[in-house]
């Protein structure tokens, strides 16, 4: 009889459906009605109990009697709910018409919340739906461990100077950049080999002859794309400032002039050529490696 | 015993003096690479006439100019928010927008309306950005990519400021395959085609293994043989995990290269990029 089992499972012994918690018990029971492990609630304990459950969507109302104790196999009778919900509210009060209100009440609840969340599935659905990709962590390692190894084998800072320099060479920069020494020698060779080897030569020596050199080469080739270069270089040097550094002067000399770092004397002697920059923003560093 | 077996060579080398045979070259990942059969010569003719052919064909013809669109997925978190400004200061003609649940399927025909050319998707998780897609609007080729080690402009050691609104070059490294080929295109179908030098701003992408490393640049050339670097602007790490024929779209797209983990990890040798 109910009681008896309620006696033993529910209350005192083990009942392999009760989730004991702090302030709780649950039952895991499929055809618990509400979920909690009560006297009444309990499928076990009650010879008269009814639940809704669904499957794909669709709604079942289970019920048992005593009649069908002994048959196991029979005992849980499934009535099938139609999909409108006023019908649906109504067919649980036919079949269930001389049960105990508390059944009825909690069968009605439960039948209203699975709606409401089938509801929602369908709506979800149609939104977008965020994918859940499960990261695997020997994965993940062995990902993270490659990159850091093919950092280091990459060099990425020689790479880009390298490359930059390559391009230099190549003259893709044009004429911006007035040092390119030896694409200016193989220019002056075809003109003049005599400036071409005293170039060279005083590359080696004394750097303000140089300049001065260039400068009588640079008029010499009477080409006055040049001297607009120079002002296009003054120019583009001006919008550079930001990125010079203390060593500011020399830098701009440097990259007007294309020479390695200047000494005290050449930079003396060099004032007539270019116009000192004022503009001067805070001091930034350049450095190679980041 | 390596130790001992290496100073018996040393010792064997400088008996023999000048008759020493050479010096053995240090094998490398690079040097043991396995042959890939894909690899671009840079005379062939076929890779000549489908770059001719191909989705970017208008942009290296100069016809189109860049328009490039960044958003995340949604909510984007305050890293990915920071990451995606950087990014769009970094690439000329951008612009970001944010994404309010908004099905990337139905954006995408607004956005070719609007004249975009590329659309990015900054996928994050965990609060960091970790992905990201990168598709050619009129209809081009979608990369998908796995974003690693992001690190925004306040994170990296540098005294020099923001990028200024110049035209970087661009540098693509090391992308020697079909494959590869194809990817820097899509790269540098990002950036407009004349760079201004007076910004001296360089964008690379460096492939090292199949991996893309990203940096932003600014260069200065000290002299004729050195030239100085300071990076400024946001780094990333990227590693390709499919690429698909048509714009973005999962089920139905045509996959032209996807990253087959159980085949393609075996191998320590084989890079496909």
């Amino acid at each position: 009889s109910p009681q008896v089992v309620w006696d033993t499972l529910g209350n005192r012994q083990f009942c392999s459906y009760k989730i004991t918690t702090k302030t709780q018990n649950f039952c895991r029971n499929e055809y618990n009605l509400t979920g909690l492990c009560n006297r009444s609630s309990c499928p076990l304990a009650n010879s008269q109990y009814a639940t809704i459950r669904e499957e794909k969507g669709r709604c079942y109302l289970y019920m048992k009697t005593i009649e069908r104790a002994p048959f196991p196999r029979r005992l849980w009778e499934r009535v099938l709910l139609s999909k409108n919900y006023e019908k649906a509210l109504e067919e649980i009060d036919e079949n269930l018409i001389y049960w105990p209100r508390f059944i009825r009440h909690k069968c009605k609840q439960r039948f209203t919340k699975i709606t409401q969340y089938l509801i929602r599935i369908r709506k979800l659905t149609l939104k977008r739906q965020r994918k859940i990709v499960p990261l695997r962590r020997k994965i993940e390692r062995r990902e993270k461990r490659r990159e850091e190894k093919a950092l280091i084998a990459a060099q990425l800072d020689n790479a880009i100077e390298k490359e930059l320099l390559e391009r230099l060479k190549q003259d893709t920069y044009g004429d911006i950049y007035n040092f390119p020494i030896h694409a200016f020698d193989k220019a002056l060779q075809q003109q003049e080999a005599d400036s071409e080897s005293e170039s060279d030569a005083e590359k080696e020596e004394d750097e303000e002859e140089d300049a001065d050199k260039r400068e009588f080469v640079e008029a010499d080739d009477s080409d006055l794309s040049d001297f607009e270069d120079m002002d296009k270089l003054e120019t583009s040097s001006e919008e550079e400032q930001e990125e010079e550094e203390e060593v500011e002067k020399k830098a701009s000399r440097s990259k007007s002039k294309g020479k390695t770092p200047l000494k005290g004397p050449a930079r003396r002697k060099r004032p007539y050529i270019e116009i000192e920059y004022e503009k001067e923003t805070e001091p930034a560093t350049k450095t190679k490696a980041a | 015993e390596k130790l001992a077996a290496r100073k018996k060579r040393k010792k064997e080398r400088e008996a023999l003096g000048d008759k020493a045979p050479p010096k053995a070259v240090p094998k490398t990942i690079e040097n043991q690479r396995v042959y890939d059969e894909t690899t671009v010569d840079p005379n062939d003719e076929e890779v000549a006439f489908d770059e001719a052919t191909d989705e970017f064909a208008p942009y290296f013809n100069r016809q189109t100019v860049p328009k490039i669109l960044i958003t995340t997925s949604d909510r984007p978190r305050g890293r990915t928010v920071r990451f995606c400004e950087q990014l769009s200061t970094v690439i000329p003609n951008s612009h970001v927008y944010y994404r309010r649940g908004l099905a990337l399927k139905r954006i995408i025909p607004q956005c070719i309306a609007r004249d975009f050319t590329d659309l990015i998707v900054i996928n994050e998780d965990r609060k960091i950005p970790n992905g990201l897609v990168l598709s050619h609007l009129p209809d081009g080729p979608t990369a998908h990519f796995r974003m690693s080690s992001v690190r925004l402009r306040k994170e990296i050691k540098r005294k020099g400021k923001e990028p200024t609104e110049h035209i970087p070059e661009v540098i693509l490294n090391n992308f020697t395959t079909r494959l590869g080929h194809s990817v820097g295109r899509m790269f540098a179908s990002l950036f407009p085609h004349d760079p201004q030098f007076i910004g001296r701003q360089v964008a690379t992408f460096h492939n090292q293994r199949d991996y893309i490393f990203f940096r932003f640049h600014r260069y200065i050339f000290k002299s004729e043989k050195k030239v100085g670097i300071q990076e400024l602007g946001p780094r990333f790490t990227l590693k390709l995990r499919s690429l698909q024929k048509g714009t973005f779209d999962s089920k139905f797209g045509e996959y032209e290269w996807i990253h087959k983990r159980r085949e393609m990890d075996m191998n320590r040798r084989k890079f496909h990029l």
